[in-house]
Protein backbone atom coordinates (compact mmCIF):
# COMPACT_ATOMS: atom_id res chain seq x y z
CA UNK A 1 0.00 0.00 0.00
CA UNK A 2 2.59 2.33 1.41
CA UNK A 3 4.74 1.28 -2.41
CA UNK A 4 2.06 2.13 -4.55
CA UNK A 5 1.48 5.25 -3.01
CA UNK A 6 5.25 6.08 -3.25
CA UNK A 7 5.18 4.94 -6.99
CA UNK A 8 2.13 7.22 -7.59
CA UNK A 9 3.86 10.12 -5.88
CA UNK A 10 7.07 9.55 -8.33
CA UNK A 11 4.35 9.24 -11.32
CA UNK A 12 2.99 12.57 -10.73
CA UNK A 13 6.69 14.33 -10.28
CA UNK A 14 8.15 12.17 -13.43
CA UNK A 15 5.20 13.81 -15.54
CA UNK A 16 6.29 17.55 -14.14
CA UNK A 17 9.68 16.97 -14.91
CA UNK A 18 9.26 15.25 -18.44
CA UNK A 19 6.39 18.43 -19.37
CA UNK A 20 9.19 21.05 -18.31
CA UNK A 21 12.28 19.24 -19.81
CA UNK A 22 10.92 17.99 -22.75
CA UNK A 23 10.30 21.15 -25.09
CA UNK A 24 14.35 21.70 -24.26
CA UNK A 25 15.42 18.00 -25.38
CA UNK A 26 13.03 18.28 -28.70
CA UNK A 27 14.87 21.72 -29.17
CA UNK A 28 18.13 20.49 -28.88
CA UNK A 29 17.27 17.37 -31.00
CA UNK A 30 15.26 19.93 -34.38
CA UNK A 31 18.57 21.91 -34.12
CA UNK A 32 20.23 18.81 -35.67
CA UNK A 33 17.76 17.74 -37.98
CA UNK A 34 17.06 18.93 -41.46
CA UNK A 35 13.80 20.20 -42.26
CA UNK A 36 12.43 16.69 -43.76
CA UNK A 37 13.51 14.88 -40.89
CA UNK A 38 11.45 17.21 -38.66
CA UNK A 39 7.94 17.60 -40.55
CA UNK A 40 8.16 13.28 -41.59
CA UNK A 41 9.88 12.30 -38.34
CA UNK A 42 8.06 11.87 -34.81
CA UNK A 43 9.31 15.07 -32.06
CA UNK A 44 10.66 12.01 -29.94
CA UNK A 45 13.23 10.68 -32.63
CA UNK A 46 16.85 11.24 -32.43
CA UNK A 47 19.11 12.67 -35.34
CA UNK A 48 20.30 9.70 -37.34
CA UNK A 49 22.73 12.40 -38.97
CA UNK A 50 23.60 15.18 -36.70
CA UNK A 51 23.28 18.28 -39.10
CA UNK A 52 26.11 20.13 -37.12
CA UNK A 53 26.02 22.71 -40.34
CA UNK A 54 22.90 24.05 -38.84
CA UNK A 55 25.17 26.05 -36.07
CA UNK A 56 27.77 26.80 -38.47
CA UNK A 57 25.23 28.33 -40.90
CA UNK A 58 23.99 30.69 -38.05
CA UNK A 59 27.72 31.60 -36.84
CA UNK A 60 28.15 32.81 -40.37
CA UNK A 61 25.16 34.19 -40.89
CA UNK A 62 27.03 36.66 -37.76
CA UNK A 63 25.45 35.53 -34.46
CA UNK A 64 29.18 35.86 -33.00
CA UNK A 65 28.24 39.80 -32.84
CA UNK A 66 24.90 39.67 -30.66
CA UNK A 67 26.48 37.18 -28.95
CA UNK A 68 29.64 38.81 -27.78
CA UNK A 69 27.35 42.25 -27.03
CA UNK A 70 25.48 39.72 -24.78
CA UNK A 71 28.44 38.61 -22.76
CA UNK A 72 30.22 42.66 -22.43
CA UNK A 73 26.50 43.94 -21.69
CA UNK A 74 26.06 41.30 -19.33
CA UNK A 75 29.07 41.57 -17.55
CA UNK A 76 29.89 45.47 -17.18
CA UNK A 77 26.02 46.10 -16.03
CA UNK A 78 26.74 42.93 -13.47
CA UNK A 79 29.88 44.60 -12.01
CA UNK A 80 28.22 47.60 -11.81
CA UNK A 81 25.02 46.73 -10.16
CA UNK A 82 26.87 44.52 -7.73
CA UNK A 83 29.68 47.25 -6.70
CA UNK A 84 26.53 50.22 -6.30
CA UNK A 85 24.13 48.04 -4.36
CA UNK A 86 26.91 47.01 -2.10
CA UNK A 87 28.04 50.83 -1.62
CA UNK A 88 24.33 51.64 -1.04
CA UNK A 89 23.37 48.17 1.30
CA UNK A 90 26.58 49.47 3.28
CA UNK A 91 25.45 52.47 4.15
CA UNK A 92 22.19 51.98 4.72
CA UNK A 93 22.66 48.62 6.90
CA UNK A 94 26.27 50.08 8.70
CA UNK A 95 25.82 53.75 8.67
CA UNK A 96 24.16 55.70 11.42
CA UNK A 97 21.81 58.35 9.68
CA UNK A 98 17.97 58.98 10.14
CA UNK A 99 16.67 58.73 6.41
CA UNK A 100 18.46 55.50 5.88
CA UNK A 101 15.25 53.91 6.49
CA UNK A 102 13.05 56.09 3.30
CA UNK A 103 16.39 55.26 1.15
CA UNK A 104 15.71 51.73 1.70
CA UNK A 105 12.18 52.38 1.21
CA UNK A 106 12.76 54.43 -2.23
CA UNK A 107 15.26 51.86 -3.67
CA UNK A 108 12.50 49.10 -2.73
CA UNK A 109 9.94 50.46 -4.77
CA UNK A 110 11.55 49.97 -7.90
CA UNK A 111 10.81 46.24 -7.49
CA UNK A 112 6.92 47.07 -7.50
CA UNK A 113 6.85 49.17 -10.51
CA UNK A 114 5.90 47.89 -14.29
CA UNK A 115 8.63 49.17 -16.71
CA UNK A 116 6.30 49.65 -19.34
CA UNK A 117 4.74 52.54 -16.93
CA UNK A 118 8.63 54.43 -17.58
CA UNK A 119 9.44 53.22 -21.14
CA UNK A 120 7.90 56.22 -23.17
CA UNK A 121 10.03 58.83 -20.76
CA UNK A 122 13.21 56.95 -21.08
CA UNK A 123 13.31 56.61 -24.83
CA UNK A 124 12.75 60.14 -24.29
CA UNK A 125 14.76 60.95 -22.41
CA UNK A 126 17.93 59.21 -24.15
CA UNK A 127 16.75 60.36 -27.38
CA UNK A 128 17.63 63.89 -25.74
CA UNK A 129 21.18 63.36 -24.74
CA UNK A 130 21.29 61.32 -27.83
CA UNK A 131 21.60 57.41 -26.36
CA UNK A 132 19.07 56.05 -28.45
CA UNK A 133 21.10 53.03 -30.28
CA UNK A 134 23.97 53.01 -28.00
CA UNK A 135 25.18 50.01 -25.84
CA UNK A 136 25.76 53.26 -22.68
CA UNK A 137 21.65 53.32 -22.82
CA UNK A 138 21.37 49.97 -22.08
CA UNK A 139 24.15 49.20 -19.14
CA UNK A 140 22.92 52.34 -17.44
CA UNK A 141 18.95 50.61 -17.21
CA UNK A 142 20.05 47.32 -16.56
CA UNK A 143 21.98 48.99 -13.53
CA UNK A 144 19.32 51.16 -12.75
CA UNK A 145 16.57 48.34 -12.73
CA UNK A 146 18.10 45.66 -10.89
CA UNK A 147 19.70 47.90 -8.09
CA UNK A 148 16.46 46.90 -5.86
CA UNK A 149 16.24 43.25 -6.54
CA UNK A 150 20.18 43.76 -5.63
CA UNK A 151 20.14 45.27 -2.27
CA UNK A 152 16.95 43.38 -0.95
CA UNK A 153 19.13 40.33 -1.51
CA UNK A 154 22.60 42.23 0.46
CA UNK A 155 20.59 43.36 3.09
CA UNK A 156 19.91 40.44 5.19
CA UNK A 157 23.70 39.69 4.93
CA UNK A 158 24.53 43.25 5.58
CA UNK A 159 22.58 43.07 8.79
CA UNK A 160 23.99 40.47 10.39
CA UNK A 161 28.01 41.60 10.14
CA UNK A 162 28.96 42.08 13.02
CA UNK A 163 29.72 45.05 14.96
CA UNK A 164 33.10 43.94 16.13
CA UNK A 165 34.67 43.75 12.90
CA UNK A 166 33.70 47.34 12.33
CA UNK A 167 34.88 48.49 15.63
CA UNK A 168 38.12 46.51 15.00
CA UNK A 169 39.27 48.17 12.06
CA UNK A 170 38.25 51.73 13.12
CA UNK A 171 40.54 50.98 16.12
CA UNK A 172 43.38 49.90 14.02
CA UNK A 173 43.20 52.96 12.18
CA UNK A 174 41.30 52.31 9.42
CA UNK A 175 39.43 54.58 6.90
CA UNK A 176 35.83 53.50 6.09
CA UNK A 177 36.98 53.38 2.24
CA UNK A 178 39.62 50.59 3.06
CA UNK A 179 36.64 48.98 5.18
CA UNK A 180 34.28 48.61 3.65
CA UNK A 181 36.60 47.25 0.31
CA UNK A 182 39.31 45.24 2.36
CA UNK A 183 36.59 43.73 4.76
CA UNK A 184 33.18 43.91 3.72
CA UNK A 185 33.13 43.59 0.57
CA UNK A 186 35.43 40.18 1.31
CA UNK A 187 33.25 38.61 3.81
CA UNK A 188 30.19 39.20 1.72
CA UNK A 189 31.36 37.35 -0.97
CA UNK A 190 29.17 34.48 -0.83
CA UNK A 191 25.71 36.44 -0.84
CA UNK A 192 27.39 38.87 -3.58
CA UNK A 193 28.32 35.90 -5.86
CA UNK A 194 24.47 35.24 -5.19
CA UNK A 195 23.68 38.75 -6.65
CA UNK A 196 25.94 38.56 -9.64
CA UNK A 197 24.69 35.03 -11.25
CA UNK A 198 21.21 36.42 -10.77
CA UNK A 199 22.30 39.95 -12.20
CA UNK A 200 23.64 38.01 -15.46
CA UNK A 201 20.14 35.86 -15.83
CA UNK A 202 18.01 38.80 -16.08
CA UNK A 203 20.63 40.75 -18.17
CA UNK A 204 21.21 38.06 -20.65
CA UNK A 205 17.57 37.58 -20.87
CA UNK A 206 16.65 41.45 -21.03
CA UNK A 207 14.35 41.98 -24.01
CA UNK A 208 12.22 45.16 -23.55
CA UNK A 209 14.71 47.53 -23.67
CA UNK A 210 17.22 46.43 -26.26
CA UNK A 211 14.42 46.11 -28.57
CA UNK A 212 13.03 49.75 -27.78
CA UNK A 213 16.89 51.57 -27.32
CA UNK A 214 18.70 49.68 -29.85
CA UNK A 215 18.24 49.62 -33.55
CA UNK A 216 21.91 49.22 -35.37
CA UNK A 217 22.19 45.50 -35.85
CA UNK A 218 26.03 46.03 -34.58
CA UNK A 219 24.77 46.82 -30.36
CA UNK A 220 22.39 44.32 -30.90
CA UNK A 221 22.16 41.54 -27.82
CA UNK A 222 20.99 38.18 -28.62
CA UNK A 223 17.34 38.18 -27.40
CA UNK A 224 16.35 41.08 -29.81
CA UNK A 225 18.93 39.25 -32.49
CA UNK A 226 17.50 36.28 -32.50
CA UNK A 227 14.33 37.36 -33.40
CA UNK A 228 16.51 38.76 -36.89
CA UNK A 229 17.34 35.72 -36.80
CA UNK A 230 14.75 34.02 -37.11
CA UNK A 231 12.62 36.51 -39.37
CA UNK A 232 15.08 35.31 -41.86
CA UNK A 233 15.18 31.55 -41.31
CA UNK A 234 11.49 31.31 -41.65
CA UNK A 235 11.15 27.89 -42.67
CA UNK A 236 14.50 26.60 -41.67
CA UNK A 237 14.09 25.12 -38.57
CA UNK A 238 17.45 23.63 -38.02
CA UNK A 239 19.10 27.11 -38.30
CA UNK A 240 16.43 28.32 -35.92
CA UNK A 241 16.92 25.62 -33.09
CA UNK A 242 20.99 26.49 -33.49
CA UNK A 243 20.04 29.82 -32.90
CA UNK A 244 18.12 29.15 -29.85
CA UNK A 245 19.98 26.73 -29.06
CA UNK A 246 22.81 28.80 -29.20
CA UNK A 247 21.06 31.55 -27.12
CA UNK A 248 20.31 29.27 -24.00
CA UNK A 249 23.11 27.04 -23.94
CA UNK A 250 25.55 29.48 -21.28
CA UNK A 251 22.08 29.80 -18.96
CA UNK A 252 22.45 25.97 -19.01
CA UNK A 253 25.97 25.33 -18.46
CA UNK A 254 26.06 28.09 -16.06
CA UNK A 255 23.20 26.22 -14.16
CA UNK A 256 24.82 22.73 -14.38
CA UNK A 257 27.99 24.38 -12.31
CA UNK A 258 25.91 27.01 -10.01
CA UNK A 259 22.60 25.69 -9.69
CA UNK A 260 22.96 26.07 -5.45
CA UNK A 261 23.73 29.48 -5.75
CA UNK A 262 21.45 30.26 -8.43
CA UNK A 263 18.27 28.23 -6.35
CA UNK A 264 19.53 30.35 -3.25
CA UNK A 265 19.51 33.30 -5.04
CA UNK A 266 16.08 32.86 -6.87
CA UNK A 267 14.65 31.90 -2.91
CA UNK A 268 16.17 34.91 -1.44
CA UNK A 269 14.52 37.59 -3.89
CA UNK A 270 11.40 35.96 -4.18
CA UNK A 271 10.56 35.45 -0.38
CA UNK A 272 11.70 38.69 1.27
CA UNK A 273 8.83 40.70 -1.09
CA UNK B 1 32.86 54.11 21.36
CA UNK B 2 32.54 57.98 20.35
CA UNK B 3 35.21 57.20 17.90
CA UNK B 4 33.05 54.94 15.95
CA UNK B 5 29.92 56.50 16.45
CA UNK B 6 31.51 59.73 14.71
CA UNK B 7 33.13 57.77 11.84
CA UNK B 8 29.84 55.36 11.08
CA UNK B 9 27.98 58.38 10.92
CA UNK B 10 30.15 60.55 8.66
CA UNK B 11 27.84 62.30 6.42
CA UNK B 12 30.03 62.64 3.98
CA UNK B 13 30.82 59.44 3.42
CA UNK B 14 27.10 58.50 3.55
CA UNK B 15 26.14 60.72 1.05
CA UNK B 16 28.86 59.45 -1.71
CA UNK B 17 27.83 55.51 -0.82
CA UNK B 18 24.57 56.25 -1.77
CA UNK B 19 25.02 58.52 -4.29
CA UNK B 20 24.77 56.55 -7.21
CA UNK B 21 22.01 54.07 -6.36
CA UNK B 22 19.74 57.36 -5.50
CA UNK B 23 20.68 58.92 -8.67
CA UNK B 24 20.13 56.16 -10.82
CA UNK B 25 17.02 55.18 -9.53
CA UNK B 26 15.30 58.79 -8.97
CA UNK B 27 16.79 59.65 -12.87
CA UNK B 28 15.75 56.45 -14.52
CA UNK B 29 12.76 55.01 -12.33
CA UNK B 30 11.14 57.64 -10.98
CA UNK B 31 11.10 60.81 -12.83
CA UNK B 32 9.89 58.35 -16.13
CA UNK B 33 7.14 57.72 -13.56
CA UNK B 34 5.85 61.06 -12.75
CA UNK B 35 6.50 61.80 -16.48
CA UNK B 36 4.80 59.11 -18.00
CA UNK B 37 1.62 60.67 -16.36
CA UNK B 38 2.77 64.22 -17.70
CA UNK B 39 3.05 62.88 -20.91
CA UNK B 40 -0.39 61.59 -21.19
CA UNK B 41 -1.77 64.92 -20.77
CA UNK B 42 -0.71 65.46 -24.42
CA UNK B 43 -0.85 64.83 -28.29
CA UNK B 44 2.60 64.30 -29.42
CA UNK B 45 3.66 61.61 -31.87
CA UNK B 46 7.16 61.28 -30.12
CA UNK B 47 9.34 63.70 -32.38
CA UNK B 48 6.97 66.87 -33.10
CA UNK B 49 6.05 69.55 -30.26
CA UNK B 50 3.62 68.33 -27.88
CA UNK B 51 0.03 69.97 -27.30
CA UNK B 52 -1.31 69.88 -23.89
CA UNK B 53 -5.02 68.41 -24.25
CA UNK B 54 -6.15 67.83 -20.64
CA UNK B 55 -7.34 64.37 -19.48
CA UNK B 56 -8.41 63.64 -23.08
CA UNK B 57 -5.79 60.53 -23.07
CA UNK B 58 -7.44 59.22 -20.15
CA UNK B 59 -11.03 59.59 -21.22
CA UNK B 60 -10.61 58.30 -24.72
CA UNK B 61 -8.72 55.13 -22.71
CA UNK B 62 -11.36 54.82 -20.45
CA UNK B 63 -13.86 54.35 -23.47
CA UNK B 64 -11.17 52.43 -25.26
CA UNK B 65 -12.46 49.04 -26.32
CA UNK B 66 -9.35 48.01 -27.27
CA UNK B 67 -8.11 48.72 -23.81
CA UNK B 68 -10.50 47.42 -21.85
CA UNK B 69 -10.14 43.87 -23.60
CA UNK B 70 -6.33 43.70 -23.16
CA UNK B 71 -7.09 44.40 -19.25
CA UNK B 72 -9.39 41.74 -19.29
CA UNK B 73 -6.48 39.66 -20.57
CA UNK B 74 -3.75 40.64 -18.59
CA UNK B 75 -6.52 39.98 -15.65
CA UNK B 76 -7.35 36.54 -17.01
CA UNK B 77 -3.90 35.66 -16.63
CA UNK B 78 -3.48 36.72 -13.45
CA UNK B 79 -6.07 34.97 -11.90
CA UNK B 80 -5.34 31.82 -14.03
CA UNK B 81 -1.44 32.29 -12.77
CA UNK B 82 -2.98 32.86 -8.91
CA UNK B 83 -5.25 29.78 -9.17
CA UNK B 84 -2.10 28.11 -10.76
CA UNK B 85 -0.05 28.38 -7.56
CA UNK B 86 -2.06 25.92 -6.10
CA UNK B 87 -0.94 22.76 -8.06
CA UNK B 88 2.73 24.05 -7.78
CA UNK B 89 2.04 23.82 -3.95
CA UNK B 90 0.92 20.23 -4.07
CA UNK B 91 3.94 19.87 -6.12
CA UNK B 92 6.07 21.19 -3.71
CA UNK B 93 4.17 19.32 -1.09
CA UNK B 94 5.15 15.91 -2.59
CA UNK B 95 8.62 17.09 -3.40
CA UNK B 96 9.27 18.10 0.07
CA UNK B 97 7.73 14.87 1.60
CA UNK B 98 11.12 13.39 2.35
CA UNK B 99 11.48 11.50 -0.84
CA UNK B 100 14.40 10.79 -2.95
CA UNK B 101 15.77 12.40 -5.95
CA UNK B 102 13.87 15.47 -5.21
CA UNK B 103 17.16 17.71 -5.13
CA UNK B 104 17.49 16.44 -9.13
CA UNK B 105 13.39 16.73 -9.77
CA UNK B 106 13.71 20.64 -7.69
CA UNK B 107 17.23 21.60 -10.51
CA UNK B 108 14.93 19.98 -13.61
CA UNK B 109 11.74 21.86 -12.66
CA UNK B 110 13.65 25.21 -13.02
CA UNK B 111 15.54 25.28 -16.06
CA UNK B 112 12.73 26.91 -18.31
CA UNK B 113 12.34 29.74 -15.49
CA UNK B 114 16.13 30.67 -16.66
CA UNK B 115 15.73 30.91 -20.39
CA UNK B 116 15.14 34.15 -21.54
CA UNK B 117 11.12 35.09 -22.71
CA UNK B 118 12.29 34.73 -26.32
CA UNK B 119 13.38 31.88 -26.43
CA UNK B 120 10.84 30.56 -24.51
CA UNK B 121 8.23 32.00 -26.75
CA UNK B 122 10.19 31.19 -30.34
CA UNK B 123 10.45 27.60 -29.18
CA UNK B 124 6.58 27.48 -28.51
CA UNK B 125 5.93 28.76 -31.56
CA UNK B 126 7.16 25.68 -32.69
CA UNK B 127 5.92 23.38 -30.43
CA UNK B 128 2.42 25.26 -31.45
CA UNK B 129 3.59 25.77 -34.85
CA UNK B 130 -0.03 23.95 -36.67
CA UNK B 131 1.14 21.19 -39.00
CA UNK B 132 4.77 19.97 -38.06
CA UNK B 133 4.77 21.60 -34.24
CA UNK B 134 5.42 18.64 -31.14
CA UNK B 135 2.14 19.09 -29.78
CA UNK B 136 -0.09 18.73 -33.07
CA UNK B 137 2.82 15.98 -34.14
CA UNK B 138 1.59 13.89 -31.21
CA UNK B 139 -1.89 14.92 -31.16
CA UNK B 140 -2.20 13.70 -34.89
CA UNK B 141 -0.02 10.40 -33.90
CA UNK B 142 -3.22 9.80 -31.40
CA UNK B 143 -5.31 10.16 -34.19
CA UNK B 144 -6.91 13.50 -34.18
CA UNK B 145 -7.33 14.78 -37.94
CA UNK B 146 -7.97 18.30 -37.46
CA UNK B 147 -5.54 19.89 -34.26
CA UNK B 148 -6.38 23.29 -33.65
CA UNK B 149 -4.12 26.19 -35.10
CA UNK B 150 -3.14 26.92 -31.42
CA UNK B 151 -1.94 30.11 -31.97
CA UNK B 152 -4.06 31.58 -34.77
CA UNK B 153 -7.21 30.54 -33.08
CA UNK B 154 -9.11 33.46 -31.27
CA UNK B 155 -10.62 31.13 -28.73
CA UNK B 156 -7.63 29.34 -27.99
CA UNK B 157 -4.74 31.59 -28.15
CA UNK B 158 -5.04 33.07 -24.50
CA UNK B 159 -4.99 29.62 -22.98
CA UNK B 160 -1.94 28.31 -25.95
CA UNK B 161 -0.48 31.24 -24.28
CA UNK B 162 -1.00 30.59 -20.47
CA UNK B 163 1.07 26.67 -20.82
CA UNK B 164 3.99 28.64 -21.78
CA UNK B 165 3.67 30.96 -18.69
CA UNK B 166 3.38 27.86 -16.50
CA UNK B 167 5.93 26.35 -17.78
CA UNK B 168 8.21 29.09 -17.58
CA UNK B 169 6.81 29.68 -13.68
CA UNK B 170 6.66 26.76 -12.80
CA UNK B 171 9.93 25.40 -11.13
CA UNK B 172 10.10 28.84 -9.35
CA UNK B 173 7.23 28.85 -6.98
CA UNK B 174 7.92 25.07 -6.29
CA UNK B 175 11.06 26.09 -5.23
CA UNK B 176 10.24 28.95 -2.99
CA UNK B 177 7.30 26.53 -1.83
CA UNK B 178 9.81 23.77 -0.86
CA UNK B 179 12.15 26.10 0.81
CA UNK B 180 9.28 27.69 2.80
CA UNK B 181 8.19 23.43 3.53
CA UNK B 182 11.91 22.21 4.47
CA UNK B 183 11.98 25.16 6.89
CA UNK B 184 9.21 23.86 8.86
CA UNK B 185 10.70 22.01 12.04
CA UNK B 186 10.64 18.23 11.70
CA UNK B 187 9.99 17.75 15.78
CA UNK B 188 6.59 19.41 14.92
CA UNK B 189 5.99 17.01 11.92
CA UNK B 190 7.50 13.93 14.01
CA UNK B 191 5.16 15.02 16.63
CA UNK B 192 2.27 14.83 15.05
CA UNK B 193 2.73 11.66 13.64
CA UNK B 194 3.52 10.19 16.72
CA UNK B 195 0.05 11.28 17.38
CA UNK B 196 -1.54 9.10 15.08
CA UNK B 197 -1.98 11.99 11.80
CA UNK B 198 -2.13 11.15 8.47
CA UNK B 199 0.52 12.40 5.79
CA UNK B 200 -3.23 14.45 4.44
CA UNK B 201 -3.63 15.48 7.97
CA UNK B 202 0.09 16.34 8.25
CA UNK B 203 -0.33 18.75 5.16
CA UNK B 204 -3.48 20.46 5.56
CA UNK B 205 -3.24 20.78 8.93
CA UNK B 206 0.20 21.73 9.65
CA UNK B 207 2.65 22.01 6.68
CA UNK B 208 -0.11 24.44 4.33
CA UNK B 209 -1.29 26.55 7.23
CA UNK B 210 2.63 27.28 7.91
CA UNK B 211 3.85 27.94 4.66
CA UNK B 212 0.43 30.14 4.25
CA UNK B 213 2.64 33.39 4.75
CA UNK B 214 4.67 32.59 1.88
CA UNK B 215 2.18 31.31 0.12
CA UNK B 216 0.34 34.97 0.59
CA UNK B 217 3.64 36.53 -0.81
CA UNK B 218 3.50 34.51 -3.85
CA UNK B 219 -0.12 35.50 -4.45
CA UNK B 220 0.68 39.17 -4.55
CA UNK B 221 3.86 38.12 -6.53
CA UNK B 222 2.31 36.13 -9.25
CA UNK B 223 -0.70 38.70 -9.75
CA UNK B 224 1.31 41.64 -10.12
CA UNK B 225 3.82 39.78 -11.98
CA UNK B 226 0.94 39.22 -14.60
CA UNK B 227 -0.39 42.46 -15.23
CA UNK B 228 3.12 43.02 -16.35
CA UNK B 229 3.18 40.34 -18.96
CA UNK B 230 4.77 41.32 -22.23
CA UNK B 231 7.88 39.92 -23.79
CA UNK B 232 6.14 35.72 -23.99
CA UNK B 233 3.13 37.11 -25.85
CA UNK B 234 4.85 40.12 -27.54
CA UNK B 235 7.01 37.75 -29.44
CA UNK B 236 4.97 34.71 -29.65
CA UNK B 237 1.61 36.49 -30.72
CA UNK B 238 1.97 39.77 -31.01
CA UNK B 239 -1.02 40.34 -29.06
CA UNK B 240 -3.20 38.83 -31.94
CA UNK B 241 -5.16 37.39 -33.83
CA UNK B 242 -7.19 40.50 -34.02
CA UNK B 243 -5.94 41.34 -30.33
CA UNK B 244 -7.34 37.80 -28.73
CA UNK B 245 -4.33 38.11 -26.75
CA UNK B 246 -3.30 41.54 -26.39
CA UNK B 247 -2.55 42.62 -23.05
CA UNK B 248 -1.92 46.09 -20.85
CA UNK B 249 2.27 46.18 -22.15
CA UNK B 250 1.77 44.98 -25.16
CA UNK B 251 -1.00 47.56 -26.47
CA UNK B 252 1.13 50.42 -24.62
CA UNK B 253 4.04 49.42 -26.55
CA UNK B 254 2.17 48.99 -30.10
CA UNK B 255 0.76 52.52 -29.43
CA UNK B 256 3.96 54.29 -28.62
CA UNK B 257 6.72 52.36 -30.72
CA UNK B 258 4.31 51.11 -33.82
CA UNK B 259 1.92 53.75 -34.16
CA UNK B 260 4.01 56.80 -32.78
CA UNK B 261 1.01 58.09 -30.11
CA UNK B 262 3.24 58.64 -27.35
CA UNK B 263 1.09 61.20 -25.69
CA UNK B 264 -2.03 58.06 -25.71
CA UNK B 265 0.65 55.63 -24.69
CA UNK B 266 2.00 56.94 -22.11
CA UNK B 267 -1.39 57.77 -20.60
CA UNK B 268 -2.02 53.82 -21.09
CA UNK B 269 1.50 53.40 -19.60
CA UNK B 270 0.45 55.15 -16.69
CA UNK B 271 -2.81 53.74 -15.85
CA UNK B 272 -0.74 50.42 -15.88
CA UNK B 273 1.33 52.30 -13.13
CA UNK B 274 -2.37 52.95 -11.19
CA UNK B 275 -3.50 49.52 -12.03
CA UNK B 276 -0.70 47.66 -10.75
CA UNK B 277 -0.01 49.19 -7.69
CA UNK B 278 -4.05 49.17 -6.33
CA UNK B 279 -4.22 45.68 -7.07
CA UNK B 280 -0.93 45.19 -5.55
CA UNK B 281 -2.58 47.37 -2.59
CA UNK B 282 -5.86 45.31 -2.65
CA UNK B 283 -4.23 42.10 -2.55
CA UNK B 284 -1.53 42.73 -0.05
CA UNK B 285 -4.31 43.76 2.01
CA UNK B 286 -6.82 40.31 0.90
CA UNK B 287 -3.75 38.10 2.23
CA UNK B 288 -2.48 40.22 5.30
CA UNK B 289 -2.31 38.71 8.52
CA UNK B 290 -0.96 39.53 11.86
CA UNK B 291 0.18 36.45 13.18
CA UNK B 292 4.32 36.32 13.32
CA UNK B 293 5.48 32.23 12.99
CA UNK B 294 7.50 31.38 15.95
CA UNK B 295 9.19 27.54 16.10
Amino acid sequence: MRRLGLTILYICLGLVAVFQIFPIIWLFTFSLKTNQEIFAGNPFALPLDPKWENYLKVFEGGIGTYFWNSIWITVVATVLTVLIASMATFAITRMRWKLSGLVLGIIMMGLMIPIHSALIPLYNMFLNVNLIDNPLSIVITYVTYNLPITVMILYGFYTTIPREIEEAAIIDGSSIHRMFFSIILPISMPIMSTTVIINMIYNWNEFVFVNTFISSDKYKTLTVGIQNFIGQYMTDWGAIGATLVISVLPIIIAFLFFSNKIMEGITASAVKG
Amino acid sequence: MNIMNKVMSNKWIIFLYTLPAILLIAVLILIPLFLSGYFGLMKWDGIGAMEFIGLDNYIVALQDAKFWQSAKHSFLLAIFSGLSLIGYLAVALILASKLKGTNLLRKIYLIPMLLSSVAIAQLWIKVYNPSNGMLNSILMSLGVDNPPAWLADNDLVLFAIFVPIIWQYAGFYILIYYAALKNIPESLIEAAKIDGASPLQIAMKIKIPLVMNVFKVTIVLSFVGSLKYFDLIYVMTGGGPNGASEVMASYMYKLAFSSYDFGYGSAIGFLLLIITLIVTIVVRRATANNEEIQY
